[in-house]
């Protein structure tokens, strides 16, 4: 199941190119770039982990294109996202995040029904590839 | 989450978001040509924007005419480079990397700011900035500090110039376990992996360089350009003199005129001469002398012409003249 977060998730992926374009407009704005993964994709988890400092001062796209690369080389079949931080006064948020790599196969997510009091249901989801440990979970 | 993949809906209305990508520009080069056009080469020329820098590296750089020459040899080859590209014949993007040896004060600096700009509008570097850089800026303290170090300066430099001022210090062949040596791996890596996005200018005494690419052979042949600048005569050096104060708007009574020319030609045979440094620092002092002078003359009423001009006394005061052979100036 593709896995829809962020900015452009119903696009195709995008490419190295595309992704320049997208980083050159962060830096029009003066948005400070970050770089981040993880190999859980529930859609909650939105603390990944961070790839290096976020990258200020960078007037080149070339250079987050780098750490995107090094990061994508360093892990293989895990999720990586290229973050936006705008830090304006009032709004001082991310101000746009993509995904630009994903795992070959990403099995999706089962819903579970947990029986609750009153024979009330709570419903949840649970990544099929959360169940195995982290960093063993999408080797083929 | 129950959304098929398959299914993909159009957004309709305004996007909220940033706005699509533009399509990733060309190069910004020339529109394909047929095999059997004719281009003008000088209407090129003039038209890439880079004449105008050539000319004003011209106008305002005195002398350097070895310097002038290869840059414009330079900015000639990737211009051919680039109509070759326009009828389709094979061009590689040719290494970049260059090194500049010389004196210090000789416009090394200025002429890789110029040079970036070169670089910049034949589309050679997205955004032709220079960053300035010396060996604290890339070598770190302890372990590990390096790579990270040395990367950040690279990455800021993209798309624009490295610029590394005394870059023999990267290498200090008395310690094998000097941190120095991976900044300079690091560098190679990037120096060959992003030709396309960065180029390297390194700097510094001739002698000194050439010790440095002896010991690091893989930096060796991979720069380019080597780049000598020579030492200003001192008719050069009164020209760059003439040129600072005109830029300051100042200017220099007669009699001043030939006392510069004798501080030059005595501050040349002193030590810790840094060429056009020395007369850009001997010139802020001269404007300090004047702007006390001008205080101290008992007050009263000056005049437009008494606030712009310097005179032969104000010069006449620096210790050069007072010192006897041998001595150091601040």
């Amino acid at each position: 199941m593709y896995v829809t977060q962020g900015t452009f998730s119903y696009l195709p992926a995008l490419t190295d190119e595309q992704i320049k374009a997208q980083v050159q407009y962060c830096i029009d704005h003066g948005w400070a770039v970050s770089v981040e993964y993880t190999d859980d994709p529930h859609p909650r988890n939105f603390l990944w982990d961070m790839w290096g400092l976020p990258m200020f001062e960078m007037r080149d796209p070339a250079a987050i294109l780098l750490e995107v690369t090094r990061c994508r080389e360093a892990n293989p079949e895990k999720y990586v996202r290229v973050n936006a931080y705008d830090s304006t006064l009032g709004r001082q948020t991310t101000a746009l995040s993509f995904i630009v790599e994903r795992p070959e196969h990403e099995p999706g997510f089962r819903l579970e029904r947990q029986e609750s009091h009153d024979r009330q249901l709570r419903y949840t989801l649970h990544a099929y590839s959360a169940d195995r440990p982290a960093g063993d979970r999408y080797r083929p | 989450m129950s959304e098929p993949t398959q299914f993909r809906m159009p957004r309709g209305g305004s996007p909220t978001g940033p706005p699509a990508p533009a399509p990733p520009e060309e190069d910004a080069g020339p529109p394909r040509l047929a095999a059997d056009a004719i281009v003008d080469l000088e209407d090129e020329f003039r038209g890439s924007k880079v004449f105008e820098v050539l000319e004003q590296l011209d106008r305002e750089l005195v002398g350097l005419a070895p310097v002038k020459t290869r840059i414009r040899e330079v900015a000639s080859l990737l211009l051919v480079d680039r109509l070759r590209r326009g009828f389709g014949l094979d061009s590689e993007r040719p290494t970049l990397h260059m090194c500049f040896t010389g004196s210090p004060g000789t416009g090394k600096t200025t002429v890789a700011v110029r040079m970036a700009e070169v670089l910049h509008r034949l589309g050679y570097l997205a955004k032709g900035h220079l960053v300035a850089v010396t060996r604290d800026d890339l070598v770190g303290q302890y372990i590990g500090h390096t790579a990270p170090k040395t990367r950040e300066v690279l990455k800021r430099a993209m798309g624009g110039v490295l610029f590394i001022d005394e870059a023999y210090y990267l290498y200090r062949a008395e310690n094998e376990r000097d941190y120095g040596q991976e900044a300079i791996e690091i560098l190679l890596q990037v120096m060959e992996n992003q030709r396309d996005d960065i180029v390297v200018i390194l700097a510094g005494y001739k002698d000194r360089m050439d010790t440095f690419f002896r010991s690091n052979p893989g930096m060796s042949s991979r720069v380019a350009h080597h780049i000598d600048f020579p030492d200003y005569t001192p008719g050069e050096l009164l020209a760059i003199a003439t040129l600072m104060l005109e830029q300051m708007q100042y200017r220099l009574s007669p009699q001043a005129d030939a006392t510069l020319r004798d501080y030059i030609e005595r501050r040349r045979a002193q030590p810790n001469f840094a060429n056009a440094r020395s007369v850009r620092n001997a010139l802020d002092r001269a404007r300090l002398r004047q702007a006390s002078r001008l205080l101290g003359g008992g007050g009263g009423m000056v005049s437009r012409d008494d606030l712009i001009t310097i005179e032969a006394a104000d010069i006449r005061a620096s210790r050069v003249f007072s010192q006897t052979e041998g001595g150091s100036t601040p």
